[in-house]
Formats: structure tokens, sequence, C-alpha cells
């Protein structure tokens, strides 16, 4: 039933990436229950598990529900079967982004997740005013929406009076390792896995 | 006592109260912090939702550089950055070969068992008897909801610390410091955590569900041990609360510095006065 042009079939990577044996799953609905954003998701939980179960792979990393989800961990534990449905929300994550799979409305959020991966590739450490800027920046690239370039700017100064704010951010001393350790990372995921 | 101290990106960065707020209340307690050299960022979400291998590698980086300083154990006072580290330690731990290649790829030997404790543990570990001997100031006029959030208690195979929907170990302190802790519903509900730049109204509308069941249960603070959700509770209270169409004023503490008062120390010391939702509206 898998459809995705050329690609591994995505259900036995999720499998693995996930440590999760998808068909343990019986269907209570605890974990579409107990999340936090379940009704913003075009297939909740429990039903994104399902159609994982009948093969529906690329449908799964096609859903909206993967970039909505805010790892928070509660579906995991309260599986009563321990499927680890939070990590098949990651492990989802990561094949959709190697594979290119994003929802259009999405893109938001994984170019949050790539400036901060970018971010952490040449610094060693979060700089946040950098982060903020190639975030915003990218997005406005994107769909030049100006109110939300400019939507968090009147915090620049509360967090500089309350000396929250680092024009130069730390760097870690050793940038090379981090460079190296992100090269292999991406390298060993394929294709544009890691902050490129 | 002497602990592995692994900040994190937050605690230097706009959570630098948070660190303010630790480094004066351990210190008081004789609790001395050895910072992990040269420490790189955990990675956090955007690494767990994005690549595999950069979600173990990167904290796995640093608990080898916490073995080459002859630490075995390292207090992360961040949620997220702890349980990076709990996983990498795991998923190593249950397979030789992975650690192999790991330590390959950071270039670092790492270790196996390395002990990650959160703020409460090191307040449990300085002991509840010490604690309630070093009380300046009884906090009688607190009822804080104690909010543990997500990744303090979950999921319990990784980091197995209290009780994952009924946590009381942060109740446990504050009364030992005379406040009285609130009985309410929101505590192991999610913030939104770090989706507060990529999906706000997501974090506003989490958010202020939590704030509005502290004040339906008669808090007057909220405390935390966690940087993300002081961001979203405390920094943006008063987006949550437009968003919900309503007003807030509940001041958001950090453990640490509800340990702090008690002991006397200031809100200047603890930096408390750098929070965005200051008692009596004085910000």
């Amino acid at each position: 039933m898998e459809t995705t042009s050329g690609a591994e079939p995505a259900i036995p990577q999720v499998e693995s990436l996930s440590r999760t044996h998808l068909a343990e799953c019986y269907q209570c609905g605890k974990c579409t229950a107990g999340c936090p954003v379940a009704e913003r998701m075009d297939i909740p939980p429990t039903r994104l598990i399902r159609l994982l179960q009948l093969g529906g792979g690329d449908s799964a990393l096609r859903a909206n529900s993967i970039w909505q989800c805010v790892s928070c961990q509660t579906c995991t534990t309260r599986c009563p079967k321990r499927v680890d449905c939070a990590a098949v929300m990651d492990a989802l994550r990561q094949l959709a982004f190697e594979r290119g799979l994003l929802p259009p409305a999405e893109q938001r959020t994984v170019l949050f997740q790539k400036a901060f991966l970018d971010n952490i590739r040449r610094h060693g450490r979060l700089n946040e005013i950098e982060l903020i800027a190639a975030f915003k920046g990218a997005v406005f690239l994107r769909d030049r929406n100006l109110p939300f370039l400019f939507r968090d700017a009147g915090l620049a100064p509360q967090l500089a009076q309350r000396h929250k704010l680092h024009l130069v951010g730390e760097q870690a001393r050793d940038r090379g390792v981090v460079a190296r350790i992100f090269a292999r990372a991406t390298g060993a995921n394929a294709t544009n896995g890691g902050g490129r | 006592m002497n602990l592995g101290y692994y900040p994190g990106c937050a605690l230097h960065g706009s959570s630098n109260d948070y660190e303010q707020s630790l480094r004066a209340c351990l210190g008081a307690l004789d609790v001395t912090l050895a910072e992990i050299d040269d420490w790189i960022c955990c990675g956090a979400t955007s690494a767990h939702s994005l690549n595999h291998k950069l979600a173990i590698a990167l904290p796995a980086r640093n608990l080898a550089l916490a073995g080459r300083q002859g630490l075995d154990e390292m207090f992360a006072p961040c949620p997220m950055c702890s349980m990076q580290l709990l996983r990498a330690g795991q998923a190593m731990a249950s397979d030789p070969l992975l650690r192999q290649e790991i330590s390959a790829m950071v270039e670092a030997e790492v270790p196996n068992g390395t002990r990650v404790l959160n703020l409460i543990q090191v307040f449990q570990r300085v002991g509840l008897e010490k604690l309630k001997g070093a009380v300046k100031t009884p906090l009688k006029d607190l009822k804080p909801a104690c909010y543990y959030g997500c990744l303090l208690v979950r999921p319990p195979s990784v980091v197995d610390f209290d009780d994952a929907e009924q946590p009381q170990s942060m109740e446990t302190i504050v009364t030992a410091l005379g406040a009285k802790p609130v009985a309410w519903g929101s505590k192991t509900e999610c913030c939104g955590a770090g989706m507060t730049m990529a999906k706000t109204e997501t974090v506003l509308e989490l958010s202020g569900r939590i704030l509005a069941n502290a004040v339906a249960h008669g808090a007057n603070c909220l405390v935390v041990a966690c940087p993300m959700c002081h961001v979203n509770l405390d920094m943006k209270q008063g987006e949550a609360a437009a968003f919900l169409g309503t007003k807030f004023e509940l001041p958001v503490y950090y453990l640490s510095d509800i340990v702090g008062m008690a002991l006397g120390l200031s809100a200047n010391q603890l930096g408390v006065d750098r929070h965005f939702v200051v008692v009596g509206g004085a910000n």
C-alpha cells in the first residue's frame, strides 16, 4: 500500500527508529484522549498508529499531526501496550524531513527546527538573537508576512531591561568537533537530515 | 556537596535568571557546581524531531566530556537537556555497538552509567531535614501550584522520577519550607514547550489553561523547575491571558527561588526581580 516513490518503505524504518512494535496497539485511544493538541491534528495519534498498521506510511508522513505534536510524552506514558507513540512521531518527522514531505502549512515549524540546528552546528551553543533573526528571516522569505516578522520585536527591550538579551552569544571552544558531529550525523541520514 | 553541572543553552541565554537563582540558592546550601568544560547544546526538540543520530550524539558528547572530567553524575536544571542526556545514555547502555559508533562520532569515549539529576533531585540530595533547619523565613503566605510539566516525570521509562500522573516531590519540599501547596489539575499538563516561536498559538492556549487552572484552585503563585515552562508561563503570561480573554497576575517562581526565599535570600539575589510577572505588578 505504500506509494512513496523510490524511497524505502517507511513503516519498518518507523519501527526501527522508534523501537516500537506497531502491531501491539489495540486502539484503546488513551494516547488521543491525553494529547493536548489532538484537536489540532488531521489524524490524531490513535488513528495515525492504525494507519501505520494498515500500511499507510506515505499518508502518515504527510499528516499535519506530526508537526502539531509538542513531544509532551503523555501518549507514550499512558499506553497500556508500551507503544512509544511520541517516538513514532519523532520517527515520522525525521523521515518526512529527510524525504521533503512537509505540509505547506507546517513549514514554519520545520524552518524553526532547521534554524535551531544550523545555529548549534556553527556555534556549539544556542545564540538566541541569531536564531530568532534566522527563523523570522526564513519565514519572511517564504510567505512575506510582515506582522509575523515583527511580532515579538516588542519583547527585545523588555528582555534587555531584565538582562536577558545577549548581543554576543556564547560559543563552544571546540566548534570543529561540533561541525564534524553534524557532518557525520547528516551523512548517516542520507539526504538533508541535519541543520543544512 | 560538589556536583557536575550541565547548564544548557537556556540558562546561559534568556533564562539566566534561573541560573542566578540556583547558584544563589545552592550556594547557601553548600552545594558547589563543577561546570562541564566546553559543553555543547543537547540538540533539544530540533534534534529529536529532525535527526535521530544527532539527538543521541549531541548529548553523548556532553556525557563524554563529563567523563573526561572524572564526573559520573551531573545536574541538568533543564528537563529537556536532562531527558536528552538520559535517553542518549540509555540507548548506548543497551547497545555496546552504538556506544562505539557514537564515541567515534563525538571523538571521545562515552562512558556508561552517567547519572543525571534534575533540580528537585538535588534538593532531595541536600535532604529535607537540612532544608527545614536552614529556613529563616517560613513561606506561610505562599499557596503555590507546583507545576511539573512534561519532561521532569515523563516518560517514566526514561526519567524514572516521582509519579508520572500525580507527582508530589515539589509539594514535599515547599511544604517543608512552610508553604501550603494547592491541589490542582494541571500539574503535568504541557505548556507547549519549545513551540513558543514556531507555534505561538499552541503555547498561549496550553499555558493559558494551566494558569487558569492554578488560579481556579486558589494558588497565589506557580512553581516550576524548567526554563521553557518559565518562559511560557511568565514571559508569555500576558499574551496567554489575552488569548483566553482574561487577566492573570500569577508570579512564576523557579523551585530554587522558593527555597532561596525561605533561606532568607532576596528577590534581587535570586533574580526574581527579573521575571516578567512581579508580585504587586511592579514591572
